[in-house]
């Protein structure tokens, strides 16, 4: 095997980066990824901003997985790693709720944020970048667990930090209050009522074995079926 | 609130294997009393168990999962066919509890939060912070800076080190390593008062300058790690135990480890030379001398090995930041994020208002935001901060090198034997604190 | 200097219940003696906590000098429950869990400032204290305790076993089944009503400015 060199499709003699000294708050150098993106998906790209040396491109959320698969698989850019997915409200009601994905180039050594404004009064939703890469599989499922945004195509979406019958809501929302919905004794009776044992989740559930650790009335359809009724 | 409720389709069926030897899938069905057999089973034979497939679970409380992670494992036999993960045991909130603590009150909190590189996510935390706030730090700063995160990526491989050894069937490294780590502590307490939680940094500079003689205690270390570090590689590097325990397993070429999101050792291990010290340097990491250690394989026993280069690289870079440390202030003189003197703070009106707005109120960032990742020892940590101008982050975003890389356990485990699987899980490092947040 | 008869005898009284716990109170001792340097913790580790409990039983502090290096994975053969880290609500029902798996007499040590009562961590998601959820023995302060701090703790623990009448009171092993038409019983509402002015101070709960 081979090793792979970040900065391998940069011109040879780029010089290493270094320590950014002096960042300007606004305004800087743009990230070329932004003007090529224009030219391939025209009106779907937004504005762009410059803040701390890194650049934001806005975009139509609907359209975040072939924008996704071209910075991917384009020899131009190749944003081959997905930094993060996450999502941000602010305390300002009337500002949209922003979902933000970082991309990084190793080969040409760029950062880029991807930014979609989402209402948050309406239901969140986003195509799911999972099969562009893999690693927003549970990036997303938090960003499910905490924001409420589905992502639509997701292999297995559901909650991932707190528990699937998790009742108070999503707590990163701003309308959630920092020690939650409920009072402490209702929190912990609620907690202390799971099983640690049972909650297998339904996706698991393929195998016979745990043919009785499903709920009542899909043990019954599931009977129905086989009965031939 | 508006709930949601899902139906999963499950098959009633079971993978079997029929006498001439073709593997099909065989619908099942259950009696009354909850029995489960297949449906053209003649009266009065038993169900064949061979072909059964076992549902085992380990953890979420295990000495072998290092923390609170639960797996989920189907097996065929030994072998794994299936490895479902399940996280969120030790899900305290710490990105909704940011929001509400001003930008200096944030910093104990990633002490706790990977809690083996307390020092190194201080220093993550204020450099991100500094980058809203548009600060520029001291050179002094800037070197102990460096040092206080190598130290801490030592002593996180060293935890690693020690507890993976124990995984597989060796108790003494862990206590070598410990030993190592003791050292350390002391370190950290002769400067910032604690062992482990460090809150070391603040917005601006650093909560402390160095006490005297600390950095001929620095030295001290600096000539006992590498004996460690010789000893344990003389007891495990060609141990035939520890090679067939880890060799092969867990294999994640290059491609599939930057397509899974890995990074830190676990990315270097696949063969991709991505360090963010050396392609998106911080405190003047690219004027260090020091390589990148780089596996082949992209096994266990690479990471293993990368892990110990890195510690051996850490120490490069310590004697050299020691060598060129400055004197000087540690922290910057911007009254926006600086307390006043203390004496001037008793003595003088305009100093003491300074000083009581700050403490009270926290220092305001411009509207903006920020990502600025370091090379943590998981891998790539990163803190997105986004503010809109007051005291109090809008969202402090924690990215979480050992969450994604513990991702790909499911990829890595399957196929792999039942007890292999603890070789792959250690070999992720991964710190519950984290990942769970 | 000879031995020379009594001249005269004195009655021995003999009261058969002053004697009668004699045997039983030495045996206790033993008993006690031996529980409490033997004691094999359960260490239940989450957190920050469980990396100082692992620098404990490690070289330089050596729990093993008070008969504690045998960690017992298992709960079916521990003596002490060592809560160590943070405790959040989705772990709640497995350290209610694993502590009824423990076999009578067992005791628990909550350490660090999180497990004793959610310490920096007010928010939706922590326990506030497992004291809420399993009796607790000795509480270790400390974000994390230092090892001496949880030695000092464990002694405590030995000096709490030392004292027990291990063999003659049962009714202190029994669990603790909260009756609601007990005079003493408080509503779980009434008591959050109670708690809640005690947690962080407003201006912690406030999201801005």
């Amino acid at each position: 095997m081979s090793v792979v060199l970040p900065g391998a499709a940069l011109p040879k003699n780029t010089p290493d980066p270094v320590t950014p000294r002096t960042v300007p708050h606004r305004g800087g150098d743009v990230n070329p990824s932004v003007e090529a993106l224009r030219a391939q998906f025209g009106a779907t790209i937004g504005r762009h901003d410059v803040t701390w040396g890194e650049t934001t491109v806005w975009i139509d959320a609907t359209k975040v997985r072939e924008i996704a698969l071209w910075l991917r698989d384009d020899p131009t850019q190749q944003y081959d790693y997905l930094v993060d997915v996450t999502a941000v409200e602010h305390r300002d009601a009337a500002m949209p709720l922003e979902m933000v994905w970082h991309v990084r180039s190793l080969p040409y050594r760029r950062f880029l944020r991807i930014k979609a404004a989402l209402d948050p009064n309406a239901e969140l939703e986003v195509p799911s970048i999972e099969p562009v890469y893999k690693s927003a599989n549970w990036l997303e499922r938090e960003v499910y667990d905490m924001f409420g945004v589905r992502f639509g195509g997701h292999s297995d979406l559901r909650r991932i930090l707190l528990w699937e019958s998790y009742a108070e809501g999503f707590p990163l929302r701003k309308d959630f209050p920092l020690r939650g919905r409920f009072s402490r004794s209702e929190q912990l009776t609620q907690a202390l009522a799971a099983n640690p044992e049972a909650p297998y989740s339904m996706e698991e559930l393929s195998v016979a074995d745990a043919f009785h650790e499903l709920p009542a009335d899909m043990r019954e359809r599931l009977l129905r079926v086989k009965a031939g009724g | 609130m508006a709930t949601t409720t899902r139906t999963v389709e499950v098959e009633l069926a079971t993978q079997t294997m029929s006498p001439t030897g073709e593997v099909f899938r065989m619908p099942l069905t259950a009696n009354d009393a909850g029995f489960v057999m297949p449906i053209d089973l003649a009266p009065g034979t038993e169900p064949d168990m061979g072909s059964e497939r076992m549902l085992i679970n380990i953890g979420p409380q295990h000495p072998a999962t290092h923390g609170v992670l639960r797996l989920v494992l189907e097996l065929d036999g030994e072998t794994v066919i299936r490895c479902v993960p399940h996280i969120g045991y030790l899900h305290c909130g710490f990105e909704k509890i940011g929001e509400y603590r001003q930008y200096n009150q944030i910093i104990p909190w990633t002490d706790r939060e990977d809690y083996l590189n307390s020092m190194g996510n201080n220093v993550a935390y204020a450099l991100s912070a500094e980058r809203l706030f548009g600060i520029e730090i001291t050179p002094r700063c800037t070197v102990l800076r460096v040092i206080a995160m190598e130290l801490s990526r030592i002593i996180s491989h060293l935890v690693w080190l020690g507890t993976t050894a124990i995984d597989l069937g060796a108790f003494t490294p862990f206590l070598w390593t410990f030993q190592e780590r003791e050292t350390v502590y002391n370190l950290w307490e002769s400067w910032v008062g604690a062992r482990l939680t460090t809150s070391a940094t603040r917005i601006g500079g650093m909560a402390a300058d160095l006490p005297s003689g600390w950095i001929d205690g620095l030295k001290g270390f600096l000539r006992s790690l590498p004996k460690t570090l010789d000893e344990t590689d003389r007891m495990l590097t060609r141990n035939g135990i520890w090679v067939g325990r880890t060799v092969g397993l867990g294999i994640m070429t290059a491609s599939e480890a930057i397509n899974y999101g890995l990074s830190g050792p676990m990315l270097r291990a696949s063969g991709v030379a991505y360090d963010v010290r050396k392609d998106v340097p911080y405190l003047d990491y690219e004027t260090y001398d020091w390589d990148i250690a780089v596996g082949t394989k992209g096994d266990v026993y690479d990471r293993y090995l990368v892990r110990m280069e890195e510690m051996r690289q850490s120490v490069r870079i310590i004697e050299q930041a020691v060598a060129r440390l400055p004197d000087g202030p540690i922290n910057v003189d911007d009254p926006r994020v600086i307390l006043p003197a203390k004496i001037k703070a008793t003595s003088e009106m305009e100093s003491m208002i300074h000083h009581f707005k700050l403490v009270m109120e926290g220092p305001r960032p411009p509207i903006g935001e920020c990502y600025v990742a370091t090379e943590s020892p998981k891998g790539e940590k990163g803190y997105y901060l986004v503010s809109d101008g007051t005291s109090k982050p809008v969202r402090w975003r924690i990215r979480p090198p050992a969450f994604v890389n513990l991702s790909a356990i499911s990829k890595m485990a399957e196929g792999h034997l039942l007890s292999d699987v603890i070789a792959i899980n250690a070999s992720i490092d991964i710190v519950m604190g984290e990942i769970d947040r | 200097m000879g031995l020379s008869p009594a001249t005269t005898t004195s009655q021995v009284s003999y009261d058969p219940p002053s004697q009668d716990g004699w045997v039983t109170t030495r045996l206790e001792f033993l008993v006690n003696w031996g529980r409490a340097n033997s004691l094999w913790p359960m260490p239940f580790g989450t957190a920050c906590c469980a990396i100082e409990f692992m620098a404990t039983a490690a070289s330089r502090f050596d729990l093993a000098r008070f008969g504690m290096e045998r960690m017992s994975y298992s709960p079916r053969q521990a003596d002490v429950l060592i809560c160590a880290g943070r405790v959040p609500y989705k772990l709640a029902p497995v350290i209610r869990r694993i502590y009824e798996q423990m076999p009578q007499p067992k005791w628990v040590i909550s350490m660090g400032a999180c497990a004793s009562t959610g310490g920096m961590f007010d928010n939706y998601a922590v326990v506030q204290g497992i004291d809420t959820i399993i009796p607790v023995d000795v509480y270790v302060p400390g974000c994390p305790p230092r090892p001496e701090a949880l030695i000092h703790g464990i002694l405590m623990l030995q000096d709490k076993v030392k004292q027990q009448r291990s063999l003659s009171n049962d009714a202190q092993y029994a669990e603790l089944v909260i009756d609601p038409t007990s005079r003493h019983y408080i509503p779980a509402s009434r008591i959050d009503e109670l708690s809640e002015p005690f947690g962080n101070s407003v201006h912690q709960t406030r999201s801005a400015p």
